[in-house]
C-alpha cells in the first residue's frame, strides 16, 4: 500500500519502465519464484531477487517518490527487478506481504528522508535570503566560489575567441573543403572548447561534423550551424550588454549550469502553480549518462515545461513520471529568454490518471509557437507543441511523413531522422487515416512526434 | 550588432560565398568596418538563418491515405492488451544462449493467445498492428491467426509499407470479394486481378458455389502458367468432391508434369474415380493371397508359431511391377525414385498409395482391416506395403485401416516401422532385393521391443535395402478422431516412454486431455526419477508447456521442489529438473492468467 492507500496498476507500473526491453525484463521477474524474499511497508516495497551472481540482488522502491534502488549494475532506471518486484506488488493483492524492513531498506529509507530534509532547509534558506544564516567561514567559500566563477568566464571567452578564429579561417578558406576534412577536425576543436569549460560550444561544434555529413545540401546545413556558433560566441563575448533573460540563455547555451537548487532559491525565478499534464517522458544515453526529459503542460496556463534529469552509474534517475499523469506542483522555470526547462518544486497532491489528449492547435500554430520562441532564443532547434486534429502521411520513396491538418491543405513535414522509428507505424495505425492529436516537438528539421492519444497517451 | 543591409542576399548566394571561401571571392556582404569580410558573411548567414527558421510555412500537404475501414470488434480487456504488447515485445528480443531459467518461454505462448483473442472476437489495439504485422512477417506459422486477429486496419496498413506486402497476398478477408451472386464483378477480378486475389477469390467462390468456382477455373486454365495453374490446382483440395473429377482427370494430361502430379493426388483422395480405379486394379496385380501348404516354405516355421488358427497358413506374395508405361504416368506415378531406393518398390508404392484401401477387403476374402495388416508377407515386402498403406489411409482419411495400421499403442515401435498385430507375425524388412539376406533376418518374431528394433537395424545394414520405413506416425494419427488420437498417444508414451513420442504430441488437439497430460507428466517425472538431464526432454518439455491443460499446475506443484541428489543420477540434475518444471508449472499459470485476462 502507498499512503494513498491504494496499489498501483500495472499499466502505472509498465509506464514507469525506460525501455521495451525493460518492460518485458520487469515482467519475466514479476513471478514469486524470482523473490525468495519480499516485503512491504507504508510507501516501501522490497525484495531479494535472484540473479546470476551467488548473491541476491537488493531491491527496494519508496512507492512516494516513486524513488528506487537496487544492488544490480544495471543502468536502466527504473531496472528491471524493481519493475519486476512492483509489478508483482501490482498485480495482486497479497503477492507481496506487510513485513518488518531489513536492515539496508531502513538504511535507504532514512538516507532519503534525511536528503529531503536537508533539500527542504536549503529551499528554505534561499528564500529567507542569500547568506543570511552564513558566518565569516561561508563569506570566504562565497568569495571563492565567485573567483572560480570569474576565472570560468574567462576561460570560456578565450575558448569562443579562438572558435570565433577557427570559424572565420574556414569561411575564408571556404566550406567546399570542410566536407573532405572530416570529423577528426571539428573533433579536435571540441577537445579544445571541453578544456575552456564550455561544453555547449563543444557540443555545437561537434554537430558540425554531422551536418558536414549529411548528404545532399549539407553546405547549407553547414552554414547555417556555423552562423549560429559564430552568433553564440558574440553574443557571450558581449553578453554584459544584454538584457538579462537573453544573457542567461547564453550562458546556459554556452554550457554555465544553474543549480536546480538556485533554480528553486532564485529571487527572480518563474514559479508557476498548474495541474501538468505528462505529455511525454524519453531516455536517450548521452556518453556515460542516460539523460530524461519529461514534457509537460500546464492545464490552466497551458505553458509548456521540460523537466530533464541525468543518470549515472552512481546517480539513478530520480524522477519518473508516465504519460498521462497530470501532477498538481510548482515548476521553477530556468532564467532565460524562452523559459521552457524547469526544477519541480513543491507538490500539492500525488500525480493522478488524466484521460484524453490535451487542447492542441493546427500546423500554422505550431510553426508560429516555434518562430515565436526563437525570437527570444535563437539557438532554439524545436519547440514542444500540441497537434491537434492531424492526418499521418506515411512517407513513400524518401520523402518524409507529414502531418497533415485534417482541414485545409497544410502539412508539416515529419523530421527525416525519424523515418526509421516504429512508432511513425504506430501512429498512422492509431490514426487509419483520421485525424489524431500528437504531442511533439516542432522545429527547423521537421516535427519530431513524441506522443499520440488512443485515447489513452502512447508513446512513438 | 548586426547590419542589417547584409541580410539582403539570398540564403543561396551565402551558401555559395561559404562554399567558395571569402578569399577566393569578392565578399558578397559587408559589415561593419571591424569585421572581417569571413565575419560579415557568419553575421549575415545567422540572421539569415534564424529568420528563415523563424518563417517556416506549412509545405502542401500531400495525398491523405483513403481512411482505413471500421472493425466493430470490441476492443481487448486492459489487462489482455497490455499481455499482447509484451508478448510482442518478447518476441525480438529472446536471450539467446542463455539457460531458459524458471521463466515462461512468451514467444511460444503469442499462437495460441491469437487463437483465443480471435475465438473471443476481439478487435487488436491499433497501436500494436505494426507489431503484429512485423509478427506475421516473421513467423509464417503465425501468419493466418495473426492478420486474421490484426483484421482490415492491418491490411489497410500493409497497403502503406512496403515491408508488410505480404500481408496483402493470399490469407486476407474474404468480405471485400464478390460472391456468384454477381457474376459480372467475379468475372472481372478473375481476369483483371493479382493473383492473390484470384486464389481468394477462387477459394471464397468454391466455398459457396463449388460449380461456379470450377467453371471460373476451367475457363481461363488453358492461358494460366504452370505455376499458377499448379497454385490453383492446390486450392482445390479444399472440398474436394466427386463432382471436380471430370476437371481433374483433365488436368492428368496437363503440359506440367507438378500439375498432372498434383491432379493424380487429388483424384486418389476420391475413392471412386476413374483414376482410382485403374489404381486399384494395378495395385491388385501385384499382390496376391496365397495359401502355403508346404512345410517347406521358408516362411512356414514363422507362421506357425502363430496362435491364430487358419490365419498362419495365409501369406502375402508381393510381386512389384516391371515397368511404368505411359498409362501409369499420366496417372500419376512418377518414373524415377528417389536416391537410393529400387525403381520397382518406387512404383508398386506410388500404386498401393493411391489404389482405394476399401478395396483390399474385397480382394482378400472379405477380411477386416485389421486381420489384413496382421497377415504374413513374403520375402520382405511387409514395411513397404505397410507404408504404403499407411500413407493412402492419411491421403483417404481412412479410420478404420489407420486403425488397424497403427494398432496397439503398447506394442509400436516408432522409427523402426515394425509393430505387431499379432505376437509373432513375421517381421521382415524391406523389400527382398536379395532373398538371401532377408531369410537370415525373416526368424525374429516381435515378442519385445527391443527385438524387433534389433531386427531392423540388422535388416537396415543389408545392402539394397533403402531405409527400413518411411513410416509417418504422427501424420497417421491425424486420421484418428481427437480423443481416441490422444488416448492412443497417452498408451504409446505409458508404454515407452518420451524418447519417440515429440511429433506425436505435436498432432494433439491442444489442452491435451487429462489421460494424455498425466503420461506425459508421468513419464516426466520417470526420467527425473531415472537421472537424466532435463535438456534430453527440452522438446516435449516445451510442447508441456504449451499445450498441458493449465489446470494441471497444482498437481504439477510438487515436482517443483529440489529432493536429494540420487547416489546414482548426473550430477546437478535435480536442480535443472526443479528449474523446468517450475518453468513448467509458471507457464501454465500464466496461461491460465492470459486465458482469464481475455475474459470480457
Amino acid at each position: 500500500m502507498n499512503p494513498q492507500g491504494e496499489r498501483w496498476t500495472s499499466d502505472h507500473v509498465l509506464a514507469l519502465a525506460p525501455d521495451a526491453p525493460s518492460r518485458k525484463a520487469g515482467s519475466r521477474l514479476a513471478t514469486p519464484g524470482s523473490w525468495p524474499e519480499t516485503g512491504t511497508r507504508g510507501s516501501a516495497v522490497w525484495g531479494l531477487c535472484k540473479g546470476s551472481g551467488s548473491k541476491p540482488y537488493q531491491t527496494v522502491v519508496d512507492t512516494a517518490g516513486p524513488a528506487f534502488k537496487c544492488s544490480c549494475p544495471s543502468r536502466k532506471f527504473p531496472c528491471k527487478h524493481a519493475l519486476g518486484l512492483l509489478l508483482m506488488w501490482a498485480g495482486e493483492e497479497g503477492a507481496v506481504g506487510e513485513g518488518e524492513p531489513p536492515a539496508w531498506v531502513t538504511e535507504w529509507l532514512g538516507a532519503r528522508q534525511q536528503r529531503a530534509e536537508k533539500n527542504a532547509a536549503r529551499a528554505d534558506n534561499g528564500r529567507a535570503g542569500d547568506g543570511g544564516s552564513g558566518g565569516p567561514s561561508s563569506a570566504a567559500n562565497q568569495d571563492a566560489a565567485r573567483r572560480r566563477a570569474a576565472l570560468r568566464v574567462l576561460r570560456i571567452a578565450a575558448g569562443a575567441t579562438e572558435l570565433e578564429q577557427r570559424l572565420e579561417d574556414l569561411l575564408r578558406s571556404g566550406l567546399a573543403s570542410a566536407d573532405r576534412t572530416g570529423y577528426g577536425t571539428w573533433d579536435e576543436t571540441a577537445a579544445r572548447m571541453v578544456d575552456s569549460q564550455a561544453p555547449g560550444l563543444a557540443a555545437r561544434v561537434r554537430e558540425l561534423g554531422s551536418a558536414a555529413a549529411s548528404g545532399p545540401d549539407w553546405p547549407s546545413r553547414l552554414l547555417a550551424e556555423c552562423s549560429l556558433i559564430h552568433l553564440l560566441d558574440q553574443a557571450f563575448l558581449g553578453v554584459e550588454r544584454l538584457p538579462h533573460a537573453l544573457a542567461a540563455t547564453v550562458r546556459t547555451r554556452v554550457g554555465l549550469t544553474t543549480d536546480a537548487a538556485d533554480v528553486l532559491a532564485g529571487a527572480d525565478t518563474t514559479s508557476v502553480r498548474d495541474r501538468w499534464l505528462v505529455l511525454a517522458q524519453q531516455d536517450a544515453e548521452e556518453g556515460m549518462l542516460t539523460s530524461r526529459r519529461i514534457w509537460l503542460r500546464g492545464e490552466r496556463t497551458g505553458r509548456m515545461a521540460l523537466h530533464l534529469s541525468f543518470g549515472g552509474r552512481d546517480r539513478p534517475l530520480d524522477l519518473s513520471l508516465p504519460r498521462g499523469l497530470a501532477l498538481d506542483a510548482d515548476l521553477a522555470y530556468y532564467p532565460g529568454a524562452s523559459p521552457l526547462r524547469v526544477v519541480l518544486g513543491t507538490r500539492h497532491a500525488d500525480p493522478a490518471p488524466v484521460s484524453g489528449p490535451p487542447p492542441g492547435g493546427g500546423t500554422d500554430a505550431a510553426l508560429a509557437a516555434y518562430g515565436h520562441a526563437l525570437r527570444d532564443d535563437p539557438w532554439l532547434d524545436a519547440w514542444p507543441v500540441v497537434l491537434t486534429d492531424v492526418v499521418p502521411i506515411p512517407g513513400r520513396d524518401g520523402e518524409p511523413w507529414q502531418l497533415a491538418d485534417a482541414d485545409g491543405e497544410s502539412a508539416l513535414p515529419v523530421d527525416p531522422r525519424c523515418t526509421e522509428r516504429a512508432g511513425l507505424w504506430g501512429l498512422a495505425a492509431i490514426s487509419g487515416g483520421e485525424p489524431v492529436t500528437v504531442f511533439g516537438e516542432c522545429g527547423h528539421r521537421g516535427f519530431v512526434p513524441l506522443t499520440t492519444w488512443d485515447p489513452e497517451p502512447v508513446a512513438l | 550588432m548586426i547590419d542589417e543591409t547584409t541580410a539582403s542576399a539570398t540564403w543561396d548566394d551565402l551558401v555559395s560565398a561559404a562554399l567558395l571561401g571569402t578569399e577566393r571571392r569578392t565578399p558578397l556582404v559587408t559589415g561593419r568596418a571591424d569585421r572581417s569580410a569571413a565575419g560579415a558573411l557568419l553575421d549575415a548567414a545567422a540572421v539569415s538563418t534564424v529568420r528563415r527558421r523563424a518563417a517556416l510555412r506549412p509545405a502542401p500537404a500531400r495525398e491523405r491515405p483513403v481512411p482505413a475501414p471500421s472493425d466493430p470488434r470490441p476492443p481487448l480487456p486492459p489487462a489482455a492488451r497490455r499481455r499482447l504488447g509484451l508478448l510482442l515485445a518478447d518476441r525480438n528480443g529472446t536471450s539467446g544462449g542463455h539457460r531458459r531459467g524458471t521463466a515462461p518461454d512468451l514467444t511460444e505462448l503469442l499462437p495460441q493467445w491469437l487463437t483465443a483473442a480471435t475465438e473471443y472476437g476481439y478487435r487488436a489495439p491499433e497501436a500494436l498492428l505494426p507489431a503484429l504485422l512485423d509478427a506475421a512477417r516473421a513467423r509464417t506459422d503465425l501468419r493466418a491467426a495473426a492478420l486474421g486477429f490484426a483484421g482490415p486496419r492491418a491490411l489497410w496498413l500493409a497497403r502503406l509499407n512496403d515491408e508488410w506486402k505480404f500481408a496483402l497476398r493470399g490469407v486476407g478477408s474474404t468480405a471485400a470479394l464478390p460472391g456468384p451472386d454477381d457474376p459480372e464483378a467475379v468475372r472481372a477480378l478473375w481476369e483483371e486481378g493479382l493473383f492473390a486475389e484470384r486464389v481468394s477469390l477462387l477459394a471464397s467462390l468454391r466455398r459457396r458455389d463449388p460449380a461456379a468456382g470450377r467453371a471460373l477455373l476451367a475457363g481461363t486454365w488453358s492461358t494460366e502458367r504452370a505455376e499458377d495453374r499448379l497454385m490453383f490446382l492446390d486450392s482445390l483440395r479444399e472440398g474436394l468432391t466427386v463432382a471436380d473429377e471430370p476437371f481433374l482427370e483433365q488436368a492428368l494430361s496437363d503440359r506440367s508434369r507438378n500439375v498432372r502430379g498434383t491432379a493424380a493426388e487429388l483424384l486418389s483422395a476420391l475413392p471412386g474415380t476413374a483414376l482410382a480405379g485403374r489404381m486399384a486394379d494395378r495395385a491388385r496385380a501385384c499382390v496376391e493371397l496365397v495359401r502355403i501348404e508346404d512345410g517347406a516354405s521358408t516362411f512356414a516355421d514363422a507362421g506357425h508359431t502363430s496362435g491364430k488358427a487358419g490365419e498362419d497358413a495365409w501369406t502375402l506374395v508381393v510381386e512389384a511391377p516391371h515397368e511404368c508405361d505411359a498409362a501409369m504416368q499420366r496417372d500419376g506415378v512418377v518414373l524415377r525414385p528417389p536416391t537410393g531406393r529400387g525403381r520397382r518398390a518406387w512404383w508398386l508404392s506410388q500404386l498401393l498409395e493411391a489404389a482405394p484401401l476399401d478395396c483390399w477387403s474385397r480382394w482378400l476374402g472379405g477380411r477386416e482391416p485389421a486381420a489384413i495388416v496382421a497377415l504374413p508377407v513374403a520375402d520382405g515386402w511387409r514395411t513397404e506395403l505397410h507404408d504404403a498403406w499407411c500413407r493412402a489411409a492419411v491421403r483417404q482419411r481412412d479410420v478404420i485401416w489407420t486403425r488397424a495400421l497403427l494398432g496397439a499403442p503398447g506394442a509400436a515401435q516408432p522409427g523402426t516401422g515394425t509393430y505387431g498385430t499379432g505376437p509373432a507375425a513375421p517381421q521382415t524388412v524391406g523389400p527382398a532385393a536379395n532373398p538371401a539376406t532377408t531369410t537370415a533376418t525373416t526368424a525374429t518374431g516381435s515378442t519385445t521391443g527391443t527385438a524387433s528394433a534389433s531386427g531392423a537395424s540388422a535388416s537396415g545394414a543389408a545392402p539394397d535395402n533403402p531405409a527400413g520405413s518411411s513410416r509417418d506416425l504422427a501424420r497417421l494419427l491425424t486420421v484418428l478422431p481427437e480423443d481416441e488420437r490422444a488416448r492412443w498417444v497417452a498408451d504409446f508414451i505409458a508404454a515407452h516412454g518420451l524418447s519417440d513420442a515429440f511429433r506425436m504430441l505435436g498432432v494433439c488437439a491442444v489442452p491435451w486431455s487429462e489421460p494424455l497430460g498425466r503420461a506425459v507428466v508421468d513419464a516426466l517425472d520417470i526420467a527425473r526419477d531415472a537421472g537424466s538431464y532435463p535438456w534430453s526432454f527440452s522438446g516435449v518439455m516445451g510442447l508441456a508447456e504449451r499445450c498441458l491443460d493449465p489446470a494441471a499446475a497444482d498437481r504439477l506443484d510438487m515436482l517443483t521442489a529440489t529432493p536429494d541428489e540420487p547416489a546414482d543420477g548426473s550430477p546437478g540434475a535435480v536442480g535443472y529438473w526443479s528449474e523446468a518444471f517450475q518453468r513448467l508449472v509458471g507457464t501454465l499459470r500464466l496461461r491460465a492468467t492470459m486465458r482469464a485476462e481475455l475474459a470480457p
